[in-house]
């Protein structure tokens, strides 16, 4: 009996055993959860962020580089038992009420088992943490890359970073960028965001219960370092840059320049303007709602984003048209007495010697003249009628690049304004309209806006008679000249070549005999044309565009100043400054002309009403 | 000298894989809390007690076979006396008074109690004359085991006493009446269908069960009575299982019960545990990530992993294979120890052999399966595995004991009564 019985405990043990073996072999091998749930658990993911590429200018100096920024990561879940959370608080100068606060935050917004506790922990409360960080168990620091800079310069030009926001990430398609990431936002850092980022490094590691770091995952086999972003070289001019800063100060306007023959960018200058530290990373949560409340929008990149109808500026553009389309020769001369009369309807000019030439109605901005162009134009038998013949003379304008947006490569382009006839048709009924209800587009006027930039392009393309490169501000890429394809491209206007000489010698007559003569520049023979342009709100804009020298143009520059007055009392001799500046640095060393210089440089033209509202703050550090 | 040191290889051989396997996986689970070396932290200390019982091996060879035999119910007496005096001077550990601390070493009298209690058990049931019919006889059974059963379970340590079942096998072995067996499988079976569905539908379905038997069965009035009484009786153990379940048992013990059965789902509290440690064996695979490679080892994810959830460190990192190494070697260790029960000459060898395979089995059985999700979290160890001195030293002494009556069994008389 005993026997059979201790058979049956032998059974009973194999029994046990054998099925215990194949419940293993159900958890182990067939049942693949418990692997996947063990690596969710202990598993994790370290970015490692590359270094952005660096900005240089044209002259290879450094403009922006890299600061690390430490962001304090807590492991979810985390133990807290066996933490010292009053010393933990107290090295990160938080209540204990702010520390529950922010560890429920990163409780509720974790990710892949790690979240934020604290952003952009300055350097020295990171140097203070990261010496008894092994106290703090499950709370590690993650360093990514924040922008400085060397020139408290060309803020609007470079944009800033911020992190990728919550619709960027659902529209992207390269699945680079994770919550948090730092990207461009505005400017170069926006466009060349590309070229600039890099590719992320990553590594593997494993966690403890409480989120300390065990060692790699793999020995590190499925880990990668980071490929830094390329540097890039822009077409800017820093010294230039500066100059133009320092004559826009106190000042709301914009400069561009542009070398005629690549489009590359020379100079690109909103006013105001802030101190480009002050919008990184770090800083940008103090100063951003203060510039928000600024009535002179500091953030507002005028000088791409900013219509403004051209005044004067425009009459060379009409006087190409009115060449190109038949409307007058070069050797139309017309009667000017002062004024345009249009049935009761009278347009003032200014007093200059009548029967006046086309370069004559350049140089003294004769009004008459270009509203007889437009008349001519547009009552041409050419057209059917004035539908026929503003959709022909809208079609040069866009040949211009005007109307719609150039594709520079800075963030926040505006197309400015350039009405389809149709816009007339809803205004005053289709065929009901002609030329005598548009006649102020001819000088500049009415429904007719342009950047800042448009205008230093149309600049261009009178230096370059009849074509342009679209403007850019890039230079080189990972040091060499590997710069986008559409900025290598000859846009041809519609206007033929022979036809901007008379154009161009009426521009040089503006300098030499005409609105901006007083401010000429010895050795250096300047086209221009000043413009004032009305302004409903206030005082007029004071506009100027011009190109230099006229043999061989290497800047073709646009200037407004915001409700300042005259095109020739403010924009001209700025833009005349820059010229010489650009042209002749070393003589300007000592300034030719300090008194324009320092009269241009000290006026503060803020209009009074928004004067004591100026935050300074935001342009010093 | 010859006889002396006849041991039985191969039981020797699956004691010494197993033990050796044992160091490893402590090492391993311990090697990230500033554990060099085998020979440092807890690993070595392990390793320190499994040569000191190899060491109180020798001397158990060296002793006379009979020494034992003789003695037994004076060792039984001294390991009783131990279990008295952890009550008396002992320390508590988790909520456990376990532990004599001696010095720098903590002794737990409850791992040795099983030793001397299968001395007792031995020695009482190869006395001349006994019988599983004699009532004096199954008290006196009864008594020798309950003892140390009520001390340890005083301590507040659960688990250890409830391995004094371990003898339910060798009496069965040596003659008990298996109704008793099956009476205290239908017990477990009523007190899960309990907890299940709780006191009061088990009965109401008991008492239908009994109605539609009576349906069925009325003509025969013979069986009226007793399926009456036995039905009776089974509602009163599920009303006192239910009742004893809610007023008794702390709220941790209740819940580890309702986890291993499924009841409720608690991967955060009582059931933390037994989840991290299906998650660590599970994602080990077919051969494991590796000696030291174990993430969920290394990263402590399971609290006693070198003690209780040893298991965990070989199927993390051994695999399917590992595991079913470790637990075929123990099989095998148990079923050889079975066999040589089987061939002593004497009674009491005999007995005393196969108790230590039956704890042996206890332990095993409970522990893997509750690594694995398939029984509750019964706190006691992996023989030979688990980190732990008193346990070590218990099964060294106990394992020697035995394979020392093996190694004399020729110079045995044939029992007279087998
Ligand atoms: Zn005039």
């Amino acid at each position: 009996m005993r026997s059979y019985r201790l058979y049956y405990v032998y059974a009973v043990v194999i029994l046990v055993g054998f099925i215990y073996i194949y419940r293993l072999f159900q958890i182990q091998i067939i049942d693949d959860k418990y692997a996947l749930i063990a690596e969710k658990i202990s598993l994790r993911k370290q970015t490692v962020y590359p270094q952005r590429g660096l900005i240089f200018d044209r002259n290879d100096k450094l403009l922006v580089y890299n600061e690390p920024v430490y962001d304090l990561m807590v492991s979810v879940p985390i133990k807290l038992n066996g933490i010292d959370t009053l010393a933990f608080c107290k090295l990160l100068d938080i209540n204990k009420e702010k520390f529950i606060q922010l560890l429920a935050k990163a409780k509720r917004g974790s990710y892949r088992g790690k979240s934020v506790f604290k952003k952009n922990i300055s350097n020295v409360t990171y140097a203070r943490i990261q010496e008894r960080l092994y106290e703090f168990k499950g709370f590690f620091f993650e360093i990514r890359q924040d922008r400085n800079y060397k020139f408290n310069s060309s803020a609007h030009l470079l944009g800033y970073l911020g992190e990728v926001s919550k619709k960027d990430l659902e529209l992207q398609t390269e699945g680079y960028y994770e919550l948090g990431d730092f990207t461009g936002k505005k400017g170069v850092e926006r466009f060349y965001e590309k070229q600039l980022r890099g590719i992320k490094g990553e590594r593997y590691f494993y966690v403890d219960r409480s989120g300390v770091n065990k060692g790699s995952y793999k020995s590190g086999k499925l880990d990668y370092e980071p490929t830094d972003g390329q540097d890039i070289s822009l077409s800017i001019d820093i010294d230039l840059q500066q100059y133009g800063e320092k004559l826009l100060n106190h000042k709301m306007g914009s400069i561009v320049a542009i070398e005629p023959k690549t489009g590359e960018i020379l100079s690109l200058i909103s006013s105001p303007f802030y101190n480009p530290a002050n919008f990184n990373i770090q800083n940008r949560g103090k100063f951003y709602s203060r510039a928000i409340n600024d009535p002179t929008k500091p953030i507002f990149n005028r000088a791409v984003s900013a219509p403004y109808p051209p005044g004067s500026t425009f009459k060379p553009i009409m006087a190409l048209i009115g060449l190109e389309d038949g409307a007058i020769k070069s050797s139309t001369h017309f009667n000017c007495a002062g004024e345009y009369r249009l049935g009761k309807r009278i347009i003032r000019c200014h007093f200059h010697p009548s029967y006046t030439s086309l370069k004559q109605s350049i140089a003294s901005s004769c009004n008459t003249y270009y509203c007889n162009i437009f008349k001519n134009m547009m009552q041409s038998n050419k057209y059917k009628n004035s539908e026929d013949a503003y959709k022909s003379w809208r079609s040069y304008l866009t040949s211009f690049g005007l109307g719609s947006k150039l594709g520079i490569d800075i963030s926040g382009e505006y197309r400015g304004w350039l009405k389809e006839s149709t816009y007339y048709d809803k205004i005053h009924g289709k065929d009901r309209w002609n030329y005598a209800r548009i006649i102020s587009l001819s000088f500049g006027q009415g429904e007719l806006g342009l950047t800042p930039i448009q205008i230093a392009n149309v600049a261009s393309i009178i230096a370059n008679q009849g074509y342009y490169y679209t403007p850019h501000v890039i230079k080189k890429i990972d040091g060499i000249r590997s710069i986008p394809n559409q900025y290598l491209v000859k846009n041809y206007t519609m206007i033929s070549s022979s036809n901007f000489k008379p154009v161009i010698k009426g521009m040089q007559e503006v300098t030499v005999s005409g609105t901006a003569s007083d401010i000429a520049i010895d050795n250096i023979n300047i086209a221009g044309k000043t413009g004032t342009v009305q302004n409903p709100h206030g005082k007029n804009h004071s506009a100027y565009m011009a190109f230099a020298p006229i043999e061989d143009p290497q800047i073709a520059i646009a200037v407004v100043i915001e409700e300042s007055g005259y095109g020739a009392s403010w924009a001209a001799p700025i833009a005349h400054l820059m010229i010489e500046k650009y042209l002749m640095p070393d003589t300007m060393n000592e300034s030719s002309r300090p008194n324009l210089e320092k009269q241009m440089m000290n006026s503060n033209l803020i209009p009074y009403k928004y004067k004591s509202k100026i935050d300074k703050s935001l342009y010093g550090n | 000298m010859g006889t002396k040191f006849r041991i039985d290889i191969i039981a020797l051989f699956l004691f010494l894989s197993i033990a050796i396997i044992g160091i490893a996986s402590v090492y391993s689970a311990t090697s990230n809390q500033g554990v060099f070396t085998l020979f440092d932290g807890r690993s070595g200390k392990q390793l320190v007690w499994l040569f000191a019982s190899v060491f109180l091996g020798v001397v158990i060879f060296l002793l006379n076979a009979n020494f034992f035999e003789v003695f037994s119910m004076y060792f039984y007496v001294l390991f009783m006396l131990l279990l008295v005096l952890v009550l008396v001077i002992g320390v508590d550990i988790n909520g456990a008074r376990s532990w004599i601390k001696l010095g720098s070493f903590s002794i737990q009298p409850s791992e040795f109690a099983k030793y001397g209690t299968s001395f007792a058990v031995a020695s009482i049931i190869s006395r001349i004359g006994f019988s599983f019919q004699n009532k004096k006889d199954i008290i006196k059974l009864a008594v020798v085991t309950l003892i140390p059963m009520g001390l340890i379970v005083i301590q507040g340590d659960m688990g250890s006493a409830l391995v004094f079942l371990s003898f339910i096998p060798v009496f069965y072995i040596e003659g008990l009446t298996p109704t008793i067996i099956l009476i205290g499988l239908f017990m477990i079976f009523v007190f899960i269908l309990t907890l299940v569905f709780s006191a009061l539908y088990f009965s109401i379905a008991a008492l239908l069960l009994l109605f539609v038997f009576y349906a069925f069965t009325y003509t025969n009035k013979k069986l009226l009575i007793p399926s009456i009484t036995i039905v009776g009786l089974t509602i009163f153990f599920s009303m006192s299982v239910q009742f004893l379940f809610d007023n008794f048992l702390k709220e941790h013990q209740q819940k580890r019960i309702q986890v291993t059965l499924n009841l409720i789902e608690d991967n955060r509290g009582a059931g933390y545990n037994v989840n991290q440690s299906k998650i660590a064996i599970g994602s080990g695979g077919f051969s494991g990530k590796g000696f030291l490679n174990g993430s969920h080892t290394k990263g402590n994810f399971i609290p006693e992993q070198e003690t209780d959830f040893i298991f965990c460190t070989i199927g993390e990192e051994g695999g399917w294979i590992m595991s079913s190494i470790t637990l075929a070697l123990y099989i095998g260790f148990i079923l050889r120890l079975y066999y040589l029960s089987s061939r002593a000459k004497k009674k009491y060898k005999r007995i005393f052999i196969s108790s230590l395979a039956s704890i042996l089995f206890f332990h095993v059985f409970i522990n893997i399966g509750m690594t694995i999700g398939i029984m509750p979290v019964i706190g006691i160890p992996l023989p030979l595995v688990s980190y732990g001195g008193s346990s070590i030293l218990a099964f060294g002494l106990f394992i020697f004991t035995a394979l020392k009556m093996d190694a004399t069994r020729d110079r045995d008389l044939e029992s007279v009564f087998s």
